[in-house]
């Protein structure tokens, strides 16, 4: 299987740039076709529920100066991938950047002077070729963990999340290969903050409900994105997320709900459309006397409300109702909002009774 | 005996002694003898005009070999040397010997030296300040060579002749020689000889100059064997000529009566317009020229400025032409794109001039810095008064911004070129006596500006072309220089042939930026 991918991620590239062959052998001006990245080309299918990236594609020609540099960088990188992929080993994108940094004959220009040159060019492939940056082996940030009854292989390894001790399984930034071996688990929570994640795991939660407990620590990674979809894919498992309650915390839900607008082009294997959100909300805040803890939006927060409201994958009338709040009322409150009421009070009242009431936004 | 007394001949021969040796030094700053360092400039002028009128008249591509030479801190030995046609051994003491002030006065031809002394003030210039006489020799092409040491008797207005020869040697040359001690100061400066004498030799390509300076030697190579067409001498112009001149024209004139006078002494006066201006003024027109009173001379010269009159000819105007301007500017000056202009020919105050413009672009010229201006009037280089100088105000109202010039406002533009007018006239309208700068009728600076203009398109349109060839070549640069890791890399990927990849590029690279033929 793994074998299998990565043939398909080596002859795309391999045809990719056959292409480019032919138009040169033709004596034609080489082109590269590019999706279009920019918001005007990134739609909301109402369907799949996810963002995707419309059908708005660029040519990047090699005899065009403002294109030239450009079109040799994705080739380079196109090759650097094609290689890695074919000797099955993966590098960090910043590795990419010093490995295919050289300068240019015996001028003083080099291949690539800053690797914000080569990090969105590495989109640009993923989109032209359809491949994700997992499939042509270059890694992101890894972020995130995980703790629950499940087994999975990595490498060769049985790792059982359950045995994991305080750590927790640390979720590497391509989980494409690994290979579920065991799970079992009525559904998975994922919260956006480490505290969180740290206080449901010293509490047993995930034994006691039977879950996959997962931290993302802020906007998710895409390992752990892709890991979410996964779990939910195939293996049928309810995701549930849990953020604090403000127009950032409610974005990371929608990016992992619904994908986000810079990795449009990867909705369909990153973005969880089934998961729904557990809490917080401002009427949470009111519904367990938070009062005390509340903190004030600031302006920032409510300008990012504002534009919420207007994004077509927030319009259900629940969440309209709690961005509206917020601008109204001028309020947000953080998961440790909760402690207030007591350090176990998110273990042990505030998730069983939202659990057992299935009180989820969409 | 008659102690006191004097006759009327003696009285009036005192008047003239004291006037031809007062005037020039009551007017030294009008003969351009007013210091030192000007005064070295002017004999330098003054040798080098009479060289190349001389060559040119006789049809002679000129030779001229200029000598100044530094004999004690104060003084100068000038001397020059030409392949003119030299002097008729008898008539050169009266040409370079006798004072004529203001000889060429009423003659309408275009000229080097259109007024003032010329060499014969330099003779004088050199006893006056040295005491020393001028060494002449010349020989006509007869086989005979004079030798002459000449001084002018100012008392009498004769020339002085100290020691003379006249060798029959057998040597088959013609030309002239010169030779005085001056006081005088040597600058090397933008109002110096040695810019004069480059000047002189961007204007005047078809001569050979070779310039042997108290700093050495410079030789100004012949660029072309083509010479200007002499000017023609022309009558004035009702138009252009003065009262007092008016005047004297009806006192020196033979023709008989004042009809004659008009059609005879006068261009584009006829039998019809003649009898017209004597009409308008009420006065007899088969008088005599010579008994018209103060009064009616008025009003003759008034009916005259008013009669409806053709333009003068312009034929008579000898203008450098584009193809000699260009091989000056071409020959002396280390730019890339050169640009010529000759006017057609105009009239300011019935006298006819014509203007011509030349523009030196890139190349070695200095990018940030205000263009040179080369002003020649009449051929003839213009070294002061820049300022007051209808070129210099024409320059600077000229939008070179436009012909791809910096310039601020009315100044003069910026940028790696030098611009060169030539002002041709019969009568060059100096704004002063130092004759440095010409006066600004708006119908000159027009004409200068028209010049300017259409010079300074040219140059655009190769600035601009010049500007699209580099880009181009950047272009190419870029792509050429991308080829090797395109190429590589699709080899890497496919295997394709690397050289294969590399050629096609190659081609496409300068098919892509390459001058594009239409049709």
């Amino acid at each position: 299987m793994v074998k299998k991918r990565g043939e398909n991620t080596s002859k795309k590239i391999f045809e990719f740039a056959e292409g480019i062959v032919e138009q040169i052998k033709e004596e034609k001006k080489p082109k590269m076709k590019i999706p279009v990245r920019s918001l005007s080309n990134v739609e909301w299918s109402e369907d799949k529920g996810v963002l995707t990236l419309g059908n708005k594609k660029s040519n990047r020609y090699f005899f065009n100066v403002g294109h030239a540099r450009k079109f040799m960088q994705t080739l380079l990188i196109a090759s650097f991938c094609k290689d890695i992929v074919d000797e099955n080993i993966h590098a960090s994108i910043r590795d990419m950047y010093y490995n295919l940094k050289h300068s240019i004959g015996d001028s003083k220009e080099n291949t690539f002077e800053e690797q914000s040159e080569s990090d969105p060019l590495i989109v640009d492939i993923e989109t032209a070729l359809n491949l994700l940056r997992e499939q042509l082996h270059l890694l992101a940030d890894r972020k995130g963990v995980v703790v629950g009854n499940v087994k999975v292989r990595d490498r060769g390894d049985v790792i059982d999340w359950s045995k994991l001790g305080s750590g927790g399984w640390s979720i590497p930034s391509v989980v494409e290969d690994i290979e579920f071996v065991d799970v079992d688990a009525d559904f998975a929570l994922v919260i956006e903050k480490n505290a969180g994640f740290e206080r449901l795991h010293e509490d047993k939660f995930w034994r006691d409900y039977n879950c996959i407990l997962m931290g993302t620590g802020g906007q998710p990674a895409r390992g752990t994105r892709r890991l979410i979809r996964r779990l939910a894919e195939e293996h049928k498992i309810p995701i549930y997320v849990l953020t604090d309650s403000d127009s950032y915390g409610w974005y990371i839900y929608s990016v992992i709900k619904s994908g986000s607008m810079a990795l449009a082009h990867a909705s369909d294997k990153l973005a969880t459309p089934s998961a729904k959100f557990i809490g917080l909300t401002i009427t949470d805040i009111m519904e367990y006397k938070l009062e005390k803890s509340i903190i004030r939006a600031n302006d920032r927060d409510i300008k990012r409300a504002k534009e919420m409201l207007d994004y077509p994958w927030f319009q259900e009338k629940e969440w309209r109702r709690e961005l509206k709040l917020m601008i109204d009322k001028r309020i947000k409150a953080e998961i440790e909002a909760l402690s207030s009421r007591g350090l176990k009070f998110l273990t042990d009242t505030y998730l069983p009774e939202k659990l057992d009431k299935k009180e989820f936004l969409p | 005996m008659v102690v006191e007394g004097k006759d009327a001949e003696q009285m009036a021969k005192e008047h003239k002694e004291i006037s031809i040796s007062e005037f020039f030094e009551k007017n030294r700053h009008l003969l351009g003898y007013d210091n030192p360092t000007r005064a070295l400039l002017t004999v330098v002028k003054e040798f080098v005009d009479n060289s190349l009128d001389a060559c040119e008249e006789a049809r002679i591509l000129p030779r001229i070999w200029l000598e100044v030479k530094p004999t004690t801190s104060d003084r100068f030995r000038v001397m020059v040397k030409d392949n003119g046609p030299g002097m008729l051994d008898k008539r050169i003491p009266k040409t370079l010997g006798k004072l004529l002030v203001g000889s060429k006065f009423y003659k309408h031809i275009q000229s080097r030296g259109q007024q003032g002394l010329g060499t014969k003030g330099a003779v004088l210039y050199a006893q006056l300040t040295t005491g020393k006489p001028t060494t002449i020799i010349s020989s006509t092409g007869n086989g005979k060579t004079s030798f002459y040491e000449l001084m002018i008797d100012v008392k009498k207005n004769e020339p002085k002749i100290i020691s003379h020869k006249y060798v029959e040697d057998g040597r088959k040359w013609h030309g002239l020689k010169l030779e005085m001690e001056i006081e005088g100061r040597y600058v090397d400066s933008r109002t110096g000889v040695p810019e004069f004498i480059k000047e002189v030799a961007i204007s005047n390509p078809f001569a050979d100059i070779i310039f042997d300076g108290p700093e050495g030697r410079m030789e100004f190579k012949r660029g072309t064997n083509e010479l200007p067409p002499l000017p023609k001498e022309i009558k004035p112009h009702p138009y252009g000529v003065e009262l007092g001149i008016f005047r004297r024209m009806l006192q020196d004139t033979s023709s008989r009566s004042i009809k004659t006078f008009f059609m005879n002494d006068f261009t584009r006066v006829g039998s019809t317009s003649a009898n017209g201006i004597c009409e308008v003024a009420g006065i007899d027109p088969k008088i005599s020229p010579k008994s018209v009173d103060r009064e009616t001379t008025e009003k003759l010269f008034k009916s005259m400025k008013k009669a409806k009159l053709l333009r003068p000819p312009t034929d008579c105007l000898s203008p450098l032409g584009e193809s000699i301007m260009l091989s000056g500017l071409k020959k002396e000056i280390e730019g890339e794109f050169f640009s010529a202009v000759t006017r057609p020919a105009a009239v300011y105050r019935g006298e006819p001039f014509q203007v011509e413009a030349g523009i030196a672009y890139g190349g070695k010229l200095p990018e940030d810095q205000a263009v040179e201006v080369i002003r020649l009037s009449n051929r003839v280089p213009l070294m002061y008064q820049k300022g007051d100088c209808a070129i210099t105000k024409a320059v600077e109202k000229t939008n070179w911004k436009s012909y791809e010039l910096k310039q601020s406002g009315s100044n003069l533009p910026r940028g790696p070129a030098i611009v060169m007018v030539h002002f041709a006239s019969t009568w060059v309208p100096y704004t002063s006596e130092s004759k440095q700068a010409i006066a600004s009728y708006p119908i000159i600076i027009k004409e200068i500006k028209l010049a300017l203009q259409e010079a300074g398109r040219r140059m655009k349109s190769y600035v601009i072309g010049k500007r699209k060839f580099e880009m181009r070549q950047k272009r190419r640069k870029k792509f050429e220089r991308y080829i090797p890791e395109v190429a590589e890399t699709l080899n890497k990927i496919t295997n394709e042939d690397k050289q294969l990849i590399k050629a096609k590029l190659q081609k496409k690279a300068k098919e892509v930026t390459g001058v594009k033929i239409s049709g």
